[in-house]
Order: C-alpha cells, then sequence, then structure tokens
C-alpha cells in the first residue's frame, strides 16, 4: 500500500453521502469512460451486493451514470445525471446480478458504444473512494486508476514483453507495476502496466506497430 | 525525513525540529507529494470553504431532505431552538452540535462535503472547528492550521488502527473524527502538546466499542446524531485537556486499543447492517419500506 497523504485523512471533497457507495461509484464510471474511449450509446449496469442493495439511498445509480458521462466526484450535476445521459441520447439501466467472488460493491458495466462494440467491465469500490477495476471484457486486470495504465492483447511468445519495454524505455518511462496473464501457453496473453508518466501517441503507436500485439490501449488515471 | 506512525512520533518530531505540528504534518506531505507548501495550504483552503457551505447550507436550506426521504432539517431545529434563548446546555455545544447534524445531513442530501476522515463522519471536525473559531474570531490562517493538526492526528490513528467503520465500527470513523476535532480544537486555543495529546486520548476513549450498525445500509441512521455526539465528545475532551486533565492512559496506547477492539467486534456491526439498531424491527420496516419505494 502506498503511504497514506493527509489528502485522504482531510478530504476528498465529494458529494455525500458514502465514499464507497458514491464517489467510490463515480470513478467506477470514470475509469470506464477511459477504457471505452468513445461515444457512448448505451449501458447497462448490473449491481452486485451492497450496491444491488442500496444504490438509491446512496445515489450509486447516479453516481455510476455520472462518472460515465464524466463528471468528478465533487461535481453537483451528478444529481442530475439522468436528465444529462437522457440529452445526450444514452440509454441506461440498472439491473440485479449475483456476482462470484468479489467485493460487496461490485458492478459490471456494460457499455454499448456509437460504433456498435460493446465493452464488459467488472468493478469493485474497495473503500474510502479507491476502486479496482477487475475485468475487461473477462480479461482479469486489476488496475485501480492510480496510474497511467497501458493494458495490452498480445501473443504470449518469449521476447513480447521485452520489445514492450524497449519501447518504454526510449522515453524513460518508469514502470510502476506491472504484470502479465494468459489463459494459456502460447496462445493470447494481457499485459497490464502500471506507469509513473503518461505514454505519449506515438510511443503507443509503436506499441501497437510489435508484431505479435494485437490490442493496446492506455487508460488515464481518474482522480 | 518528516514522517511519523504515531502522535508521540508527532510531537517528538516536532520538539526535536523546533517546529510547530502543522508545519511538520506539512513537510511531511511536501516529502511525499512533491507539492510546494503554498499548493498544500490551497489545497486545505479550499477543503476549509467546502466545509464552511455544507454547515451554512445545512442550517439554511428549509427543504433538506436525503435521497431516502428518512432525515433532514434537525441541524435547522436545533440551531433555532438554541437561538430562541432554548439551550439547557450553552450556546457552543450547541451550536456545534446543530452544524454537525446539518452537515451530516447536507452528506445524505448528496450535496458536497469534505470526508474528514470519511463522508460518513464528516460533521464532526469542522462543526466543532468552526464552532470555537467563531466564538474566539480565529483568522481563517489559524484555522487552517488547525486542520493541518487535525490532518497529523488522522495520520496517526489511521497508521496504527482504522478510520474505516467497515474496518474498525464506528469508533473508527466518529471517534477518530471526534480524536482529530479535540486536538484541533486544543491547538486553536493555544494548549500545548501535551494536552493536545490527552484531548485525543479521551475523546477517543470515551467511544471504544461504538459499533458501525447504519438502518438499511444509509449513511443516515444513526449516523447523523453521532456525528451530532462526536462534536460534543470532541469539545468536552477539549475542554478537559486545557484544564489540565490528562489522560492515563497515553494517547497511542488508546489508539491501540481501539484497533483492537475493532478487530474483536464482528462483522455483524461494522457496517454490514446485521446487526445493532440495523437489526431492530423498525430498522427492518424502514428497509421494507425502502424497497418497496424502489
Amino acid at each position: 500500500m502506498s503511504k497514506l497523504s493527509l489528502l485522504d485523512i482531510i478530504g476528498p471533497i465529494m458529494l455525500g453521502p458514502s465514499s464507497s457507495h458514491t464517489a467510490g461509484a463515480v470513478r467506477i464510471g470514470n475509469l470506464a469512460r477511459e477504457i471505452v474511449a468513445e461515444e457512448i450509446e448505451e449501458v447497462k449496469f448490473h449491481l452486485h451486493g451492497s450496491f444491488k442493495e442500496t444504490y438509491q439511498g446512496h445515489g450509486t445509480d447516479k453516481a455510476l451514470l455520472g462518472g460515465l458521462l464524466g463528471l468528478s466526484t465533487a461535481d453537483p450535476k451528478i444529481k442530475n445525471a439522468f436528465e444529462l445521459a437522457e440529452e445526450k441520447g444514452i440509454e441506461f439501466d440498472y439491473l440485479p446480478v449475483e456476482l462470484d467472488g468479489v467485493h460487496p460493491n461490485t458492478a459490471k458495466l456494460e457499455i454499448k458504444d456509437r460504433t456498435d462494440k460493446t465493452t464488459t467491465i467488472v468493478a469493485s469500490s474497495v473503500g474510502g473512494g479507491s476502486v479496482v477495476i477487475k475485468q475487461i471484457d473477462g480479461i482479469n486486470v486489476d488496475l485501480n486508476g492510480e496510474y497511467h495504465t497501458l493494458i495490452t492483447l498480445h501473443q504470449d511468445k518469449p521476447g513480447v514483453m521485452a520489445k514492450i519495454s524497449r519501447v518504454l524505455e526510449e522515453d524513460e518511462l518508469n514502470i510502476a507495476f506491472m504484470k502479465v496473464l494468459r489463459e494459456y501457453k502460447g496462445a493470447l496473453a494481457t499485459a497490464v502496466i502500471e506507469l509513473d508518466h503518461n505514454l505519449t501517441t506515438k510511443k503507443l503507436r509503436a506499441i501497437k506497430e510489435i508484431a505479435e500485439i494485437k490490442e493496446a490501449r492506455i487508460i488515464k488515471p481518474v482522480k | 525525513m518528516y514522517d511519523f506512525k504515531t502522535i508521540n512520533g508527532l510531537i517528538e518530531l516536532a520538539q526535536k525540529e523546533e517546529l510547530s505540528i502543522p508545519e511538520v504534518v506539512i513537510l511531511r506531505e511536501q516529502e511525499l507529494s512533491e507539492r510546494s507548501e503554498a499548493e498544500i495550504r490551497e489545497l486545505m483552503k479550499k477543503n476549509l470553504k467546502v466545509m464552511k457551505e455544507a454547515a451554512q447550507k445545512g442550517l439554511e436550506k428549509d427543504d433538506l431532505t436525503s435521497i431516502s426521504g428518512l432525515t433532514g432539517g434537525d441541524g435547522r431545529l436545533l440551531a433555532e431552538a438554541e437561538k430562541d434563548g432554548k439551550s439547557l446546555i450553552g450556546a457552543v455545544i450547541s451550536q456545534a452540535v446543530a452544524k454537525a447534524l446539518a452537515i451530516a445531513e447536507v452528506n445524505a442530501a448528496m450535496e458536497p462535503i469534505v470526508a474528514v476522515p470519511t463522508a460518513g463522519s464528516c460533521g464532526i471536525l469542522p462543526a466543532a472547528l468552526l464552532t470555537v473559531a467563531e466564538k474566539y474570531e480565529k483568522k481563517e490562517e489559524e484555522v487552517i492550521d488547525a486542520l493541518f493538526v487535525a490532518s497529523g492526528i488522522g495520520l496517526a490513528i489511521a497508521q496504527q488502527a482504522s478510520v474505516s467503520g467497515a474496518e474498525g465500527g464506528c469508533q473508527a470513523e466518529c471517534g477518530s473524527a471526534a480524536g482529530m476535532a479535540a486536538g484541533a480544537v486544543v491547538y486553536l486555543m493555544g494548549g500545548d502538546h501535551n494536552q493536545l495529546a490527552s484531548a485525543v486520548a479521551i475523546s477517543l476513549k470515551t467511544v471504544l466499542g461504538l459499533v458501525c450498525d447504519p438502518v438499511a445500509g444509509l449513511v443516515e441512521v444513526p449516523c447523523i446524531k453521532r456525528n451530532a455526539t462526536g462534536a460534543s465528545n470532541a469539545l468536552v475532551a477539549a475542554e478537559m485537556a486545557l484544564a489540565g486533565i490528562e489522560s492515563v492512559i497515553p494517547v497511542d496506547e488508546v489508539i491501540v486499543a481501539m484497533k483492537k477492539v475493532g478487530d474483536a467486534l464482528p462483522n455483524e456491526l461494522k457496517e454490514t447492517s446485521l446487526g445493532g439498531l440495523a437489526a431492530t424491527p423498525t430498522a427492518r420496516k424502514i428497509e421494507n419500506e425502502l424497497t418497496l419505494n424502489n
């Protein structure tokens, strides 16, 4: 765990009533927006556990949607998230779900964007406004949105990670955390690389040009 | 290195370096965040502004209601009674309690607040501090310094125990907030290091074992009224400490005891709404009604 800042004690400035059910929900929405990175057409929020039981009383519904619209945890407009989404022509719905082995404050977001692509994101609000993106499209990523994060989908071959780090190294981009996950040897693997600084568009392109890389995206940190 | 893990560590560092407690807390943050002192002070000033606005909104808005419809308007009710000369306990405590209710009600109404240390306990520190600051006409910079003192206390509690109700019960949330407020008020009133440490210890000791049992899982019942008693707890502890009353058990030992009590609390009493007030017949009835309304 990183060292506590005094801003963890006094703050954040946020809309009530709950750091986990409201502020954390906004951050889940913010991160989902970053991950999708396209105009959103429709979203289904599948709510699990305590999110399912108390989402209206905590404003979790408005918080998730407001976050997806790009509002910050302290933005009073979150209270009008339903109206704002309607103005933008975004359809939204809240549904109960039972997910296995997840934190009680978990939501599964099914987001259809204007390119007709659907992205599925599973995220948990783990306390004090901190969140963890557990899965993107079924792939375990476990990222917390505190770093610039590079996510790749690549062929599981020796040397791919070295090629990626070479690109990062050229810009002296320091890797804070990194994990590589694969379903089975030689198949497709995912790397989640959390960086201290942002990756330029040029660098992202260089990564995408690596022969074994199928997909690569960068997710900016959210406050 | 300006790091500390305990209240005693914070005080020793201040004495050794001949610095004030706010200075040590700011230097620690500068090392941690690479922000300048001016930036850190500016952030705290912003926090203070939101605290004041929340108190004002809670006391003045005549239709303040939580999203669930369960709560709202109690801070205003008490403030009016006090203004009408009907206070039993005196202006300072009565006004602080009214502000604590008001800010916690603003939180439940999905309005902006500062989580100190959490959203559920957001009324305690601002209520105690702002009331004392108004009464004794303290300057804004002095109040901001007191907020840094409160942060230092909160950091010491969070590093030795917890400030989360789900981990340690309400003692960790409203208790920590009261400890932070008690120490900040002692600092604002010119108390010394020992008095500050005693105030934190006394306020925490009185709520050891306090459970977290929110009705229907919402940050409303009993949270809002526990903010009220948290603010009065802070002021009573500060009053005792400033008079020279000491805590027999040193403050950091109290914090560790709070951690152990929190660990010993069953999960039913740690924000799960399975025990305590949340499991009473009335709470269950409220829960059912809220579900039906959905």
